[in-house]
């Protein structure tokens, strides 16, 4: 059908009341999925995940390419990679942990029943769109809920395609039709026009914070992110050359599109020239105070920062500035002295570019790493290179972030693929950046559990619940379609037992760890 | 019943139509539908009624639809009804649309009416014309409307009231399903047209047998008749293709759509009109003239229905409703065997069967009271129409299967006393 023939003489497409159609439509068509869905036991359940997970693994490399040509910006190769680890490692991860059946809690006297939120409405940004957009999928899957996604305008047309192909994945396998849908022409209004829905059950944003914010005003459950501005700080004790080299792979990991990735370096005089010669052999160019002037002008407009430089390569950046460089230059690294308001350079940087700041004492550095954070990414990331203990207690309990990474970089380890923090590409800022998450969201946020509480009196028994499940009806049988020859014989899809549950717990628990131990050796690198 | 109804209701029989108030009231319905919103309908005296009748499917979209709200809104800064002897450029779109989403390629015009029957009636002469013969075959108990030629293709019960039924032999009406009779009828080679519901909705929705429509439409060819589809109530997506007769692999030579066209906002039918059968429009485009039909604020509403309820969202919303309503009634069937005993269904076109010869009146009263507004078949009172909207929200479904439920074990009370149920 093609709608501008029927919109031709009269379009109201522009209208209020259209946006709250097609959002009252994509949501009802979700809201029918998630009820049919709810129908379906946890091997149906990890049967579609698999099958979905697979689909995104298998397209990876095809969609960061596409990612990578349609928004300009990020390493392909890298994408690849945080878009596989979106994939079978998260799913992996999560393989455990059962959404779907009853607990029982025989000494509390307490069972809990898995309720699905329902239907999520998920915005997912330009930075990491195929790899936020696989996360969120999975998630809703893995709790059987249904999800409509909004893509970043900017990634549009790969999101579109991306999404339309793990909802075939879904289906194929069995997921209600609708379970998974994309928005194919987000614009503010018709983004507005889903997130203020009470067809909308809970709003998972990860964007820009006006778009946070919306989300949050909408009337509706949010579950949204802030920005980083990870400072990292290299104390007196650390492995030098080693935290030069994690700083470096962290920075130059997709060109610094995660919002993980450091922003400001902050060490101490005893050891600066050491860090910056192993920062120069690990890949980083140490800008002149000429050079960092021209970087600072060239990086933030009055507007703000210069989105043309997101994720852009080190070299290309410096060759925008007049900078010269190596060609193997991974990373550029900015000395600033002054850290705050008038110092544009202590801001994000969504690119690899490093601001550098020396501080006077310990006690200084703490408190310049607060001020990073007072500037933006409350509630985010920080960073610690040390080899002493007291240091990271009084770093971690002094910066305003809900995860400290130590000597591991902060790009992926603040994203759980470098340390054993949960695995996420929406990072929970908690109070301190004004959000209702602080941990790295993760499936466990969207279901919530009916808790079926005995009187907890010792005279009062507590049932039998043993083999006692809820009862799962599956898909619904196909209605007939009278006098339509075949219409009443609709074969349903055979019942295979899911890859996972074919294997025994210590194969699983095996293959875990290998696939854990891969991971890490990846991302170390 | 508030005094404020009590009076509404005699103004009714005053002013308006004392038999049809009386009736209504007598079966235990004393609806005065005030507000209407979605699929709900609110008594004057401020009951929700779910509303499961949709004027056999005038309300597929809901009641005033805000996207069908809009659009008429915004058609009236600029069209009216239009002037019908002029090139109109509503009219003109509409026919365009209409054309690129006919079940078939060999669909060239549109022809308008303000009405259901005024189309079948265009529907009837525009056959006769291209065939140049008179006859019209029907199906005993059809229902195609109370125009004039329409009224004589369905059931006398509509017809000899007003001394209105068939006297020349014209019309001739053959049983459903049975294709002997169809033949029979036919093989003179003097009909000019078979009219068929793709499915009898007055008759309650009796189901084509497989490969009955087809067969009728080769008998057709056969027999040089052209087929004419009405559509009014089976098609835009209520069987899950936009027209119904797709479903069943019949293309039609004439088309007629209408009710849910309108969007149950702007009165309007249309008469889709093959190359073939088309030749008065060029032979005379005068030769039918309607200065409603086709009105122009009509056209612009049926533009966006169409554009609707061919969103991908909407077919499956349609399987979604279809199968869970299906598996819900199938558990109260099997819970009532004796009184509820069959099911006819084909996407959200449903019939519910009762054991007694007006069964479906009860249940329709019980429903009634019960916060769902559903009608019995008129020509088949055992039979009660439920047709769901194609954008019932899960919660409504939910919320009709649990008050059906309730009904039909009140109206089997009441219908068959307290005899001990067969389960």
């Amino acid at each position: 059908m093609k709608p501008a023939l029927f919109n031709s003489l009269i379009d109201i497409s522009d209208s209020p009341a259209a946006r709250r159609g097609q959002a009252d439509l994509m949501l009802e068509q979700a809201r029918w999925a998630a009820a049919v869905f709810d129908r379906y036991d946890r091997d149906t359940t990890m049967r579609i995940v698999d099958s979905v997970a697979q689909a995104a693994h298998d397209h990876a490399a095809e969609f960061a390419e596409k990612i990578v040509a349609e928004s300009g910006f990020g390493v392909a190769e890298h994408k690849k990679i945080k878009n596989e680890l979106t994939a079978k490692p998260l799913v992996d991860f999560y393989r455990d942990q059962d959404f779907v059946n009853p607990r029982v809690d025989e000494a509390r006297k307490i069972i809990e029943i898995p309720r699905p939120a329902g239907v999520i409405f998920a915005l997912t940004p330009s930075t990491n769109p195929i790899a936020t957009l696989n996360f969120k999928v999975l998630m809703a899957l893995m709790t059987r809920n249904a999800i409509v996604l909004s893509p970043h305008p900017a990634v549009r047309q790969t999101s579109v395609e991306a999404v339309r192909l793990l909802a075939r994945a879904a289906e194929e396998a069995g997921a209600p039709t609708g379970t998974i849908q994309i928005l194919p022409e987000p614009t503010i209004p018709v983004v507005e026009a889903f997130m203020n829905s009470d067809k909308t059950n809970v709003i998972l944003a990860t964007g820009g914070t006006a778009m946070v914010r919306a989300a949050y005003s909408s009337g509706n459950p949010a579950i949204g992110v802030g920005p980083g501005n990870a400072p990292v700080f290299v104390d007196i004790s650390a492995d030098i050359a080693k935290a030069a080299q994690r700083i470096v792979a962290s920075k130059s990991f997709d060109n610094s599109v995660l919002c993980t990735n450091e922003s400001v370096l902050i060490t101490l005089p005893e050891v600066e020239s050491q860090l910056k010669i192993a920062l120069k052999s690990a890949g980083a160019y140490i800008c002149s105070e000429s050079e960092t002037e021209v970087l600072r002008r060239f990086l933030f407009h009055p507007r703000g920062f210069n989105i043309e430089a997101i994720g852009r390569d080190a070299t290309w950046i410096a060759q925008e500035c007049g900078i010269r460089v190596p060609g193997n230059t991974k990373i550029l690294v900015a000395p600033i002295t002054q850290i705050g308001v008038e110092e544009l350079l202590s801001r994000e940087k969504l690119c690899p570019v490093l601001a550098l700041h020396v501080a006077k004492t310990k006690a200084q550095a703490l408190s310049q790493a607060r001020a990073v954070l007072r500037l933006t990414g409350a509630g985010h990331s920080a960073a610690i290179h040390t080899s002493d203990e007291m240091s990271v207690m009084d770093y971690a309990s002094a910066v305003e972030v809900y995860r400290v990474v130590v000597n591991a970089p902060c790009s992926q380890g603040a994203a759980g693929f470098a340390t054993n923090l949960a695995p996420t590409f929406t990072i929970g800022t908690g109070f301190f950046g004004r959000s209702s998450i602080g941990e790295n969201v993760g499936p466990q946020h969207l279901v919530h559990w009916t808790r079926v509480a005995y009187n907890a009196g010792a005279d009062v028994p507590f049932g039998n619940y043993h083999g006692l499940g809820r009862s799962f009806r599956g898909a619904l049988p196909k209605a007939p379609a009278d006098g339509v020859p075949g219409s009443a014989k609709a074969p349903q899809p055979p019942r295979q037992p899911s890859a996972a549950s074919s294997i025994d717990n210590a194969t699983k628990d095996e293959l875990r760890r290998l696939i854990a131990a891969e991971l890490r050796d990846l991302l170390r690198k | 019943m508030s005094q404020a109804k009590t009076e509404f209701l005699e103004r009714s029989k005053t002013f308006w139509n004392p038999g049809k108030t009386q009736d209504w009231i007598d079966m235990g319905v004393d609806l005065v539908i005030d507000r209407r919103e979605g699929y709900y309908l609110y008594d004057m005296d401020g009951r929700r009624l779910i509303d499961l009748h949709l004027n056999g499917g005038t309300y597929n979209l809901g009641h005033r639809h805000p996207e069908l709200v809009e659009v008429l809104k915004a058609g009236t800064e600029r069209f009216d009804m239009g002037n019908h002897h002029f090139p109109a450029l509503a009219r003109t779109a509409l026919a365009e649309a209409l054309q690129a989403c006919a079940p078939g390629d060999h669909f060239k015009y549109t022809a308008y009416g303000s009405g259901g029957g005024e189309a079948i009636d265009i529907a009837l002469k525009t056959a006769r014309h291209a065939a140049q013969k008179k006859k019209i075959v029907s199906i005993v108990k059809a229902y195609h409307g109370h125009t004039g030629l329409a009224v004589k293709t369905g059931d006398e019960r509509f017809s000899k009231l007003f001394l209105s039924e068939d006297t020349q032999g014209e019309f001739i009406q053959v049983p459903f399903n049975d294709l002997n009779a169809m033949e029979d009828a036919l093989r003179g080679r003097d009909v000019a047209a078979v009219i068929m519901e793709t499915i009898p909705a007055t008759y309650g929705f009796p189901m084509p047998m497989e490969g009955y429509l087809p067969a009728v439409k080769k008998l057709c060819e056969r027999y040089d008749a052209f087929y004419i589809a009405d559509e009014v109530q089976t098609g835009l997506m209520r069987t899950g293709e936009l027209w119904g007769c797709m479903k069943y692999g019949v293309v039609p030579d004439i088309m007629v759509t209408g009710k849910g066209i309108s969007g149950g906002m702007y009165p309007i039918a249309c008469v889709l009109i093959s190359e073939q059968c088309g030749g008065w429009l060029k032979e005379d485009g005068f030769g039918h003239i309607s200065t409603m039909g086709g009105a122009e604020l009509g056209c612009v509403v049926a533009m966006k229905t169409l554009e609707i309820v061919q969103r991908p969202e909407v077919r499956s919303m349609v399987q979604f409703i279809g199968d869970y309503l299906r598996a819900g009634l199938n558990d109260i069937m099997a819970a009532f065997p004796d009184f509820f005993i069959g099911i006819r269904q084909h996407g959200v076109i449903m019939g519910l069967e009762f054991n007694h010869e007006q069964g479906a009146k009860p249940v329709m009263k019980h429903l009634y009271e019960n916060g769902v507004w559903a009608i019995f078949s008129t020509l088949d009172p055992r039979v009660l129409q439920f047709k769901p909207g194609l954008l019932l929200t899960q919660a409504d479904a939910e919320e009709v299967l649990r008050r059906v439920a309730i009904a039909v074990e009140l109206a089997r009370a009441e219908v068959m006393g307290n005899r001990r149920r067969m389960v």
